[in-house]
């Protein structure tokens, strides 16, 4: 899979470097986001841009679009120098971005957004060619073997199929790059699967492909080159076939990470979560498990499971219709997000953003919002006292924020996680449950997650832990639940089992 | 520091417009009866506006509360003239007064369980009841006001040598501020405006606040409907026609986001104040009121795009 040829990347020697950009440097205000980076890109290849989040990976890329202007060096496509001042300006010279949001129109069908803005006029004035937009998105897809119906409004396919249309978009405008932005950070295993199938598809093609993802294995799998960027610099760019997922965190972080997952030393105690036949409306059927004090439960499964499904009936915010929570062994009412964390229950759940904070608030507002009547302010607010206990809190767990009033949109996707377990720490929770939590944070950020469940489970914590990742389920978890259709299909000791017999739980029905 | 100047530019606007007023027409501008006169107008728009910021924070909106000021205030006329014939007695008009101001906390209360109950949006909903209260405050006495001559202390009396009226909304103001401030429910109208979904996750009871938040904008407007009634001591059905737009101008001139999760009472009364010294000053040189209209909504979209650029630099 990989290219055979010897030369460097960072070289760009050869002739079939389709993208060159030399010394590019961009400062925003204070912040040196790149400095003097160089990155080539070669025909017919897929080439990984790793790093930690705010190493500099979005910056260039922006750049690349045409977002922003560098401050110094120089773009040269297929060898001609070019100046993009608008994204349009990249986007007619060959370059196609698919960011982590999805820029879809949900409301229009697949054809209509392939063809957004550059629709075939039909007969009479000011009409479009609707026959001919459906038509050649058929056209293009089955050249490329996607098997999507131009026809469906975009708003009801899978993401994994979003992306697809995407990649239809792309070929449209005829990209010869295509950008793609953490495009597995909300796929399941099998719809990830499909897209490294669509990726390998282009490269065949002769597209270069730059990608983004903090999942290395993905990068390892998938890639001919990687560049490792880190504090705006490029510190590794090699084949991929010189670099294996060791070296490359340690190009990233820039120190050796001797053991990623944490050493477990929790000590497992007594039951103290029970769950029987819970069923919900949203689909969850029958399922029964225990967790016990100081255990890191792990629950596996594809998309559409019933995973988020199963915590959001635990923690009341879709209410089971049958079964039976027991905590300590006391058995719960749950009707409500409010119950739950009453009883002592926490969520955090998979979208912080949409989900999870109040981002215009300030970051104490934010740890203490399901917590007032435990600070005993359930009448009076005392904000210095909210402020000095969530400090207290954040600084506990190595929160990086210039103060706890700053709002918590100012802090990075990893410290925003740490705020939110702050929340449910304040809350002292005896069970916790973690919905996606190393979703789009870099390796640094997961690995102190990892820790942070560690740590939790040592207090004597039950944690459910939801995980798209099997890796991290492995490194983790003491047990694993997998989950398919609603339904537990498996409840797995995880040093008795592998990633094959999670996965073919998983999907055989 | 930037987030300063525009917390400042409302108010560094009302002072220019004070300045502009009292050189250009001192006489008339300066003079008490002027000043109280602007303030006891401001004071109805104040009290309404309170409830509308509060509504505005936690990501919705009120357009009927200009309808809800007329029902609220025929409503508490109708009870004095029920009780006490053409000359109700001082606790008749008491009663009345409660009784308006109760019938504002109906209204609100209604706004608030058909958003949370029935899931609707609040524009939807409150642009249906704008409709509904206009509605039914016409019909109460076919369309006829409900005349109060004795009902005068709230519009027009005075304590501690203050209008009435401008002390009573200032201790509301107060309180509304410390509410907001220093109370959970203040705490949890910004956490839903600012992410409703979140604060759900966050065990806060939406619903129970929303509809909480909108009661308590409903009372207001009933007492507000009272001091109207009593100012012209009279109630009249087309009562408050267009003040909504008015009061929500002033919320959003005050800095308050229409996306919810931002904004304050203080900048509210600066909005306030503002428009009401604007609207003064076209009277005093001569601009028609036609005119101030234009002047009004221009003041509204500047406001508005001087704030959002003011936030981008921030960014």
């Amino acid at each position: 899979m990989t290219d055979p040829r010897t030369d460097s990347p960072a070289s760009g020697a050869t002739n079939d470097v389709v993208l060159r950009m030399s010394g590019i440097s961009k400062r925003f205000g204070p912040v040196q986001a790149l400095s003097d980076v160089s990155f080539n890109v070669r025909n017919g290849t897929v080439h990984a841009l790793c790093g930690e989040n705010g190493a500099g990976k979005s910056t260039l890329m922006k750049i690349l679009a045409g977002v922003h202007q560098p401050d110094d060096g120089s773009i040269e496509l297929n060898g001609v120098p070019c100046r993009f001042n608008v994204p349009g300006d990249a986007i007619v010279a060959g370059i196609s971005m698919i960011y982590q949001e999805l820029d879809l129109a949900e409301d229009l069908t697949v054809a209509e957004n392939v063809f957004l803005g550059a629709e075939p006029r039909g007969s009479l004035p000011f009409t479009i060619d609707r026959r001919a937009i459906t038509a050649k998105t058929a056209e293009l897809a089955a050249q490329y073997g996607f098997n999507v119906k131009p026809d469906e409004l975009v708003g009801k396919l899978a993401t994994g199929d979003c992306q697809i249309v995407e990649v239809l978009k792309a070929l449209r405008r005829q990209a010869s790059i295509i950008v793609m932005d953490e495009p597995t950070s909300s796929l399941s295993e099998a719809e990830a699967k499909r897209l490294f199938g669509v990726v390998r598809q282009l490269r065949a093609r002769g597209l270069a492909v730059v990608y983004i993802s903090h999942r290395l294995e993905e990068v390892t799998g998938l890639a001919d080159d990687i560049s490792v960027l880190r504090d705006g610099k490029v510190v590794r760019s090699a084949r991929a076939a010189e670099m294996d997922i060791p070296s490359i965190v340690r190009h990233m972080v820039g120190r050796e990470l001797n053991e990623f997952f944490p050493q477990k030393d929790a000590t497992v105690g007594g039951v103290r979560v029970q769950v029987k036949n819970l069923s919900s409306a949203e689909g969850v059927r029958n399922v029964s498990f225990n967790i016990r004090a100081g255990e890191i439960v792990g629950m596996a499964g594809l998309m559409g499971a019933g995973r988020t499904e199963v915590a959001r009936a635990l923690f009341g915010a879709q209410p089971k219709t049958s079964g039976e929570i027991r905590l300590d062994d006391a058995p719960l009412d749950i009707e409500s997000p409010g119950d739950a964390i009453h009883h002592g229950i926490a969520l955090l759940t998979e979208d912080r953003k949409r989900t999870g904070l109040c981002l215009e608030l300030p970051c104490f507002c934010n740890v203490t919002l399901p917590n007032l009547d435990v600070l005993g302010m359930r009448f009076l607010l005392r904000p210095a006292q909210e402020a000095a206990v969530a400090q207290k809190v954040g600084s506990q767990m190595n929160v990086k924020w210039s103060s706890p009033r700053a709002p918590a949109n100012s802090l990075s996707g990893g410290n925003q996680q740490k705020l939110l377990v702050a929340r449910w720490i304040l809350a002292e929770s005896r069970f916790m449950i973690f919905d996606e939590p190393t979703r789009g944070i870099d390796v640094g950020a997961k690995r102190e997650i990892y820790a942070l469940l560690n740590e939790l489970a040592k207090q004597g914590k039950a944690i459910l832990f939801i995980s798209s990742e099997l890796p991290e389920l492995f490194g983790v978890a003491d047990r694993i639940l997998v989950m398919r259709r609603g339904e537990l299909a498996g409840d797995l000791v995880t040093r008795d089992t592998n990633p094959d017999a999670v996965m073919h739980l998983a999907a055989v029905p | 520091m930037n987030r300063l100047i525009r917390q400042l530019l409302p108010f560094a606007s009302l002072l220019l417009v004070v300045i502009i007023l009292s050189a250009w027409k001192p006489a008339q501008f300066l003079s008490m009866a002027n000043v109280s006169n602007v303030l006891r107008r401001s004071s109805v728009n104040a009290i309404i506006g309170l409830g509308m910021t509060s509504i505005i924070i936690s990501g919705g909106i009120d357009l009927s509360a200009g309808s809800m000021l007329a029902l609220a205030g025929m409503a508490g006329a109708w009870v004095m003239l029920k009780m006490g014939g053409d000359s109700p007695t001082p606790p008749q008009m008491l009663v009345g007064t409660v009784v308006g101001t109760l019938a504002g906390g109906a209204c609100g209360l209604l706004n608030g369980l058909a958003i949370t109950q029935l899931k609707l949006p609040p524009f939807i909903v409150t642009l249906g009841t704008m409709s509904a209260f206009r509605g039914i405050s016409y019909v109460m006495n076919d369309g006829e006001p409900y005349n109060v001559p004795e009902y005068v202390f709230l519009g027009n009396g005075e304590i501690l040598g203050m209008p009435a009226s401008v002390a009573i909304a200032a201790v509301i103001v107060v309180f509304a501020i410390l509410m907001l401030r220093y109370t959970p429910l203040g705490r949890y109208t910004y956490a839903i405006g600012s992410n409703r979904e979140a604060s759900f996750h966050a065990g806060v009871n939406v619903n129970w606040n929303l509809t909480v938040i909108y009661t308590l904008a409903g009372l207001l407007v009933g007492f507000a409907a009272m001091i109207a009634t009593s100012r012209t001591i009279s109630a009249q059905p087309t009562a408050g026609y267009n003040l909504e737009l008015d009061v929500i101008a002033a919320v959003v001139i005050g800095g308050a986001s229409l996306n919810g999760g931002r904004g304050t009472i203080l900048g509210t009364i600066i909005g306030t104040l503002l428009i009401g010294f604007l609207r003064n000053g076209c009277t005093l040189v001569g601009i028609r009121t036609e005119v101030q209209l234009i002047v009004i909504g221009a003041i509204i979209i500047i406001a508005v795009a001087v704030d959002q650029m003011a936030r981008l630099r921030a960014k």
